[in-house]
């Protein structure tokens, strides 16, 4: 028999996820040189994971890779079916028997707990929410935010974090013309909020802020960032982390916050406290959310290890809204092992490990679900060529009997007359998208229900 | 805003960069990479991972390294795609201690 990836006998691939990692995964596979067959798996009907869901409306340029996955998914040797949620409808094992291999890309969906008194209290949210709201995410189209008064409060300091405060500091007119849910946008211009408090539990020489993500938010057409002429001040061994060659992002952050500290306020209509050296230890009121406690933080351990302690001291801040951003977990597959503690798919080079720590055969992740919600967009790559490269190395060792792909799973995909959305579908939700966002200077306006998009392609509403 | 490659790049392409880049905008000849800024979306990803601190992004740009916007937007897009990474130029390593780094 020739060998697997072959032109008498291709290998089949099946991904599990539509994001950047699932679609670098299908690029390297497309680029090995083998003949192969990529199938991605993706429960909604429109592919791009994050880069559609997560990345900020105000990003538009972050968003620019889904051209690039646009060309891989165009490749013939690859294939689309969304509204298709693997463990669901279609299980790994069935997966397992009619592939070669399944890649898992499926993220981290879920958010970390505070773990306090009063985390889910009436206004207290997962920036998770507020994120797939403001982006047209199905299963947060139904979600509100009381954005009726002054005060609200995000606890944790990344990218995410000041994505949900860039959103809320943001005017109208800032977003009207990016591709935000009609629906968030039109709550949006009924904000009342005024005050904006970004909370972390460690100082400005730890805050995982990327530069040009921070130095956006001294440039909002009617929002004064406010520092603390405290907090720009370091010890000792703060200084040292930043000399360190890996303290070139932080130290230029530390610049920013310098920056916004000695500037004079232009007396704008909404200000974003930026706040070092706090915990959330309870969040307190009746029936809804009315104020937050803090225990004050210092930094012990030497340079490079430092660990934020409690003080003692507490303080409290009366807010109306809170999200927390404090990391992201993926969520566990039935039939697979799961480091419920990482939230992570348990591997070695991105092959996944039983409980004992041994690989199981023709199963791999890569990503979010691999290593952790850390990295941007292109971390990812590398992430999964590297997968891919393990895959690839395995070959001999893989069952290399003739798989069917998805020609044997087609009664499961249809049954219960789903729908199942291929790329060319997408493309005419795409359109459709891109068409009625035109009509209001947007880029596009998504559909931001399932049934909607389904009804596009005929089926109609239940 | 851009993101451009500098000097540093010079007797090293080291490639590292171009696993990161999520939209292939990075060109090389042989001596070193370029960013085609028609293409880059100033992600930064690419920014951190340069071993020799060659890159930078338009608004951290030393003044003495400004000449480098031009010669990436000269030289990017007339040269091939560096997609993956390669080997680093010989001498990269003494190079790059010299760098300091």
């Amino acid at each position: 028999m020739s060998a697997l990836g072959s032109e008498q006998h291709p290998l089949r691939v099946a991904i599990v996820g539509s994001g950047p990692s699932g679609f670098y995964a299908g690029e390297a596979l497309i680029r090995s040189g083998r003949t192969v067959q990529v199938d991605m798996f993706e429960r909604l009907p429109a592919p791009f994971g994050l880069v559609r869901h997560g990345v900020a409306p105000d990003h538009a340029k972050l968003k620019e890779p889904i051209r690039v996955y646009d060309g891989i998914a165009r490749n013939p040797q690859f294939r689309f079916f969304g509204n298709v949620t693997v463990g669901r409808d279609v299980s790994v094992e069935a997966l397992r028997a009619a592939y070669h291999a399944v890649i898992l890309c499926s993220g981290a969906e879920t958010d970390r707990r505070l773990g306090i008194p009063g985390e889910d209290l009436s206004g207290s949210h997962t920036a998770t929410e507020f994120v797939g709201w403001y982006n047209g995410h199905p299963d947060y189209r139904d979600r509100s935010f009381d954005l009726s008064r002054e005060v609200a409060v995000i606890i944790g300091q990344g990218n995410v974090a000041i994505d949900v405060c860039r959103i809320l500091a943001k005017t109208v007119d800032e977003l009207k013309h990016t591709d935000i849910a009609e629906h968030a946008l039109d709550a949006l211009a009924e904000s009342r909020i005024r005050e904006i408090h970004l909370v972390g539990r460690r100082g400005p020489a730890q805050a995982k802020f990327t530069n040009k993500e921070f130095r956006e938010l001294g440039e909002l057409v009617d929002c004064d960032p406010v520092v603390e002429p405290a907090d720009v001040v370091l010890g000792p061994e703060s200084l040292a982390e930043l000399n360190e060659r890996s303290g070139t992002v932080a130290k230029k952050n530390l610049e920013i916050l310098q920056g916004f500290a000695s500037r004079p306020p232009r007396g704008c209509r909404r200000r974003v406290f930026l706040r070092f050296l706090l915990s959330p230890v309870e969040l307190k009121g009746t029936g809804r959310l009315e104020s937050v406690v803090f225990e004050r933080n210092r930094l012990e351990g030497p340079a490079g290890q430092q660990v934020a302690r409690g003080t003692g001291q507490r303080l409290e801040l009366a807010c109306d809204l809170l999200f927390r951003s404090i990391g992201y977990k993926g969520i566990a597959m039935p039939g697979l092992p799961f480091d419920a503690r990482q939230g992570v798919f348990p591997t070695r080079d991105g092959r996944i490990l039983d409980d004992a720590g041994a690989v199981i055969p023709g199963l791999y992740a890569s990503g979010w679900i691999k290593r952790g919600p850390t990295g941007i967009i292109g971390t990812n790559r590398a992430d999964s060529v590297a997968t891919v490269g393990s895959l690839l190395a395995d070959l001999p060792q893989l069952d290399t009997g003739p798989k069917p792909g998805a020609d044997a799973l087609s009664g499961l995909l249809a049954a219960g007359d789903r729908r199942v959305v291929s790329y060319a579908d997408w493309l005419v939700i795409d359109r459709a998208e891109v068409e009625r966002g035109a009509a209001k200077g947007k880029p596009r306006e998504k559909f931001t229900r399932i049934g909607e998009m389904l009804a596009l392609l005929g089926v109609p509403a239940p | 805003m851009t993101t451009v490659v500098t000097a540093n790049c010079q007797k090293c392409r080291f490639t590292d960069c171009v696993t990161v880049c999520p939209v292939a905008c990075f060109h090389g000849d042989e001596e070193m990479l370029y960013i085609d800024n028609n293409v880059c979306i100033d992600c930064g990803a690419c920014v951190p991972v340069c071993p020799v601190h060659a890159i930078f992004e338009e608004a951290d740009l030393p003044e003495e390294l400004h000449i480098w916007i031009e010669i990436n937007a000269e030289r990017a897009p007339g040269l091939p795609s560096v997609t993956e990474k390669e080997d680093p130029l010989p001498g990269a390593e003494a190079r790059k201690a010299e760098l300091g780094y």
